[in-house]
């Protein structure tokens, strides 16, 4: 009963939420009537909570209640407070495209001599232009998750990259979002496409402006990795000590493609990231890995369902979490091999290192498995540092904490280390050591 | 790897049209009127003359059911349940007061002689043959409660457990003669309104067994119990309640089977047992309801909830399941570690064939200081079937040094079945340590290169090992009253899959 009514009030209160929204949603032709479908699908299901087995340690509903009114346009002043921001968080020699509060900045973005090699367009000039109103229908689309239909009802903006045929940009693409208000939403949505042959690593970096607090942040990225293609997916979130972050992606690979996702969460209050990757051309290959680095009050959430739909594809997995604190992490990954997915190759390993009493940790690595002739393997664990080793470094000098460190940074090494680029590595591991050193 | 073909065959010989059980006794029998209702819970408890209490107890948990939805969660798929198209209750129509065992009807005895379970207080069962060189065994005895639909028919050596202390009984009749334990721990472990199966089990069980053993006992023989379906649109509803006193140790096992019918049957018990300090239970179970034919008609639904509880320190709570049966199994036998040092174990096989849909597993909650659990299982998944496992390990704020170590393993045969693996690992304390494992790649290297530097080959070697590791696991579980886990012993797990 008390569930009905709850339902009843998630969808009454986004009704005139998504009304009040829609004259500033960018859309033309059949654009409308895609947000008011997908809007009736978040409507009539509600913000996530536990009973949904997806959602089952992430209740959106007891964690976050509502959603926010969508961000205003960001002014100058806004502007120049996420431009000092982001600058913080630039990945070297990588170009830079930056959306304020679910808005693309050109102002802020620069491109540099990439210009001729990639195709980016924002996703407010695709949805408005009637000419690429096919290609609407295609970033706007949804899957049974309340939060992706909520994304197409109100993303504002986004980018829409294509990469031709056989092209290989050697520059990391960074997508910096900044947040600068304060208890406001935003709603953004990339697509990427990589043609047959094309190599391309994309950054999405998370982060807020001084002074932005207890925001809502909910993006959606969808890439397609055509044959042979090579894509490496990075997403750092670094949000504001009291905002929520709900990140997407929707990812789908062909014929000996290579795919490298990783995904840091490092701060906020609420984060969850969730990748759908579908493997989906016989012989590729999927390496998924990430670290959630937990303290304070914030629950960080990662959860990849990867799909394996056809025979001779690999996927390997290697997520690690240091909860300190109050902190949660909480881990969901589910492996799907499909009747016709035989030879697949999959594994995947959840480890969480918990480091105070009130610490936890959720793991749910999960196998559904449809095919005879596969190997595939999982394996979870959680558990304090060990004492002994911590034991073996002092006895060689090492002070206390410095053990506890050296050994904190080998557990996340071992997920860290998968990232191919070294920049990227790089980068990873002075966030990562930061993080570390902040705690101490 | 695909399984190699002695595994393929001996599962073949537990497929669902080999199922040797599934004869009908001719008897006449006594049912309530179709239907649930207030009236049904009542005909229930009056039928078994039991204290208003009890009548209370059974209706508030019928109020609460009507309020209660059923679960959508687990991984089996099957068509809505008319609840008001079941016989609550049927039992065998007694000819007489019966004062010895020859005086139960004919046919039954015949039933459970065609079973191989001896209501006649003989100590070996048919076809079991005592191990080559080992003892003969003149005083392994085992005592049997016998339910037969909604009733017990017979329980065997109650005067010389009653010697022990031990009390052994239909529960029916315990909810008679030992009021203060019942009332003290029924519904404690599973409370009435645990979930919907337990919920309506509470409100319409008709028998099951009790067992009772005092503080430092360690109890004579096996106990057992063996469930018969055979009333045709007749659920079964039983409930088994089993109480280690301090200091003491049991082993209980537990046998079902069903006649082969083409409508589902529905078969929803409650399994509570309390171990208090120092004790031990070892509770078994050899599940083998008519699956469905091989085109999955028919079947029986087999939603049962079974829980310990470690309730005294230093105690014990051990489950063994070999699943064959059941067209929908939906069972989680779980336990919670209250007492510090207390532990917890779960050995699991399951085979599934035909049409036939598993999701089981166990929970283990950790709630006491240095608690520890473990859990094996194995699954094997053939024909169309589809096998969950499905776990929970969990360790509380208060769990200070709580272990768990979980290692569970599938094996598919054929590519139109399914095998899941479905666990969740929850830490709530940082002193706890959990490990969770699903593959059988993860044999030691050291045992492999030995088993070579003997010249066996690395398939032979693999083989060695897996199988020794199953068999650790069948061990558990007391052979005489198995049969038919027996042709399950050697079967080999090569090539699963996590």
């Amino acid at each position: 009963m008390t569930q009905v009514l709850a339902k009843a009030d998630a969808g009454c209160a986004t009704s005139n939420f998504l009304a009040s929204a829609l004259e500033r949603l960018p859309g033309a032709g059949l654009v409308p009537h895609i947000r008011a479908r997908a809007f009736e699908a978040y409507a009539r299901a509600g913000l996530p909570h536990r009973r949904m087995e997806a959602w089952r340690y992430t209740d959106l509903r007891a964690l976050i209640g509502e959603v926010l009114p969508l961000a205003p346009r960001p002014d100058a002043a806004a502007l120049a407070r996420a431009k000092a921001s982001a600058r913080r968080v630039a990945v070297d020699q990588a170009v830079k495209l930056v959306l304020v509060d679910g808005i693309f900045a050109p102002e802020l973005s620069d491109l540099g001599e990439l210009k001729n090699e990639l195709h980016v367009q924002s996703l407010r000039e695709v949805l408005e232009n009637s000419a690429t109103g096919a290609m609407a229908g295609l970033v706007l689309s949804t899957t049974d998750d309340a939060v992706i239909a909520l994304n197409a009802a109100m993303a504002s903006d986004g980018l829409v990259i294509s990469i031709a045929e056989g092209n290989t940009i050697r520059r990391p693409i960074q997508i910096v979002q900044v947040a600068t208000g304060s208890s406001v939403s935003a709603f953004t949505r990339s697509y990427l496409q990589l043609d047959k042959g094309a190599h391309a690593t994309v950054v999405q970096s998370f982060i807020s402006a001084e002074g932005a607090s207890g925001y809502q942040a909910n993006d959606v990225l969808i890439a397609l990795a055509g044959d042979e293609a090579s894509l490496s997916h990075l997403r750092i979130a670094a949000d504001a000590a009291d905002a929520v972050n709900i990140s997407s992606g929707i990812i789908a690979v062909g014929t000996r493609a290579k795919l490298d996702l990783f995904s840091m969460t490092c701060s906020g209050s609420i984060n969850r990231y969730q990748g759908f990757v579908t493997l989906g051309g016989e012989g590729s290959k999927l390496s998924a890995n990430g670290v959630n680095l937990v303290k304070d009050k914030l629950h960080a959430d990662t959860t990849i369902v990867v799909d394996h739909a056809v025979p001779h594809c690999t996927s390997r997995q290697k997520f690690r979490a240091v909860v300190d604190d109050c902190g949660r992490s909480v881990f969901q990954g589910r492996i799907v091999v499909r009747p016709v997915a035989q030879k697949t190759v999959a594994s995947l390993s959840t480890r969480a290192l918990l480091l105070s009493d009130q610490a936890a940790a959720d793991n749910k690595p999960e196998l559904e498995i449809s095919a005879d002739d596969v190997t595939c393997s999982h394996g979870a664990t959680s558990g304090a540092l060990d004492n002994n080793l911590v034991f073996y470094l002092r006895a060689r000098g090492l002070s206390e904490m410095d053990a506890q460190m050296l050994l904190i940074k080998a557990f996340i090494g071992e997920s860290i280390e998968e990232i191919f680029a070294d920049n990227l590595r790089d980068f990873v591991t002075a966030q990562a050591e930061h993080w570390l050193q902040e705690r101490l | 790897m695909v399984a190699v073909q002695e595994t393929v065959e001996r599962v073949r010989r537990i497929d669902v049209d080999q199922y040797r059980y599934g004869f009908e006794t001719q008897i006449e029998s006594d049912k309530a009127p179709k239907g649930l209702s207030e009236d049904t819970v009542r005909f229930i408890s009056a039928k078994k003359n039991e204290p208003a209490w009890m009548l209370e107890w059974r209706l508030e948990a019928y109020r609460r059911w009507l309020t209660m939805t059923e679960p959508t969660w687990a991984r089996v798929d099957y068509p809505k349940i008319d609840y008001q198209d079941i016989y609550y209750y049927a039992a065998p129509k007694p000819k007489k007061t019966l004062s010895s065992i020859d005086e139960i009807d004919p046919e039954i005895l015949k039933t459970y002689e065609k079973l191989g379970i001896p209501l006649r207080e003989v100590a070996i069962l048919e076809g079991v043959e005592p191990p080559p060189g080992g003892p003969q065994t003149p005083n392994r005895k085992i005592a049997v409660d016998a339910v037969f639909d909604s009733v017990s028919v017979a329980t065997t050596f109650q005067k010389e457990l009653k010697a022990a202390g031990v009390i052994f009984m239909p529960i029916s009749e315990a909810i008679r003669e030992h009021p203060e334990l019942v009332q003290k721990y029924l519904g404690t472990v599973v409370p009435t309104s645990d979930n919907y199966f337990a919920t309506l089990n509470s409100a319409v069980f008709s028998d099951g067994s009790f067992v009772y053993v005092p503080p430092g006992v360690r109890c004579p023989m096996e106990l057992s119990t063996y469930f018969r379906i055979n009333e045709r649109n007749t659920g079964q509803f039983e409930r088994t309640l089993i109480i280690a006193d301090k200091g003491s140790y049991i082993s209980y096992l537990e046998g079902c089977t069903a006649p082969q019918r083409d409508e589902n049957q529905l078969h929803a018990a409650v399994v509570e047992l309390v171990t208090l300090d120092d004790a031990e239970i070892k509770y078994s179970t050899v599940q083998n309801w008519y699956p469905g034919n091989s085109e999955g008609k028919g079947g029986i639904y087999n939603f049962v909830t079974k829980r310990g509880d470690c309730r005294g320190k230093n105690s014990k709570i051990s489950w063994t399941q070999v699943e064959t049966g059941s067209a929908i199994t939906w069972k989680y036998p779980s336990c919670i570690l209250r007492g510090d040092n207390s532990s917890g174990e779960f050995y699991s096989i399951v085979i599934s064939n035909g049409f036939q849909q598993v999701d089981s597993g166990t929970k283990m909650i950790h709630l006491g200081k240095n608690t520890s659990s473990r859990i094996i299982s194995k699954g094997i998944a053939a024909g169309k079937s589809q096998n969950t496992y499905r776990g929970l390990v969990s360790a509380h704020r208060k769990a200070t040094g709580a272990r768990n170590y979980t290692a569970c393993d599938s094996l598919l045969i054929g590519d139109k079945c399914g095998a899941h693996t479905v666990p969740y690992v929850e830490a709530k304390n940082s002193s706890a340590t959990f490990e969770h494992e699903a593959t059988t790649s993860k044999i030691s290297e050291d045992v492999l290169f030995y088993c070579l530097q003997r010249g066996l080959s690395e398939q032979q070697a693999i083989g060695l090992v897996v199988n020794g590791f199953a068999k650790d696991v069948l061990q558990k579980l007391p052979m005489e009253f198995a049969v038919e886990a027996q042709k399950l012993i050697s079967i080999s797990l090569e090539g699963s899959v996590g």
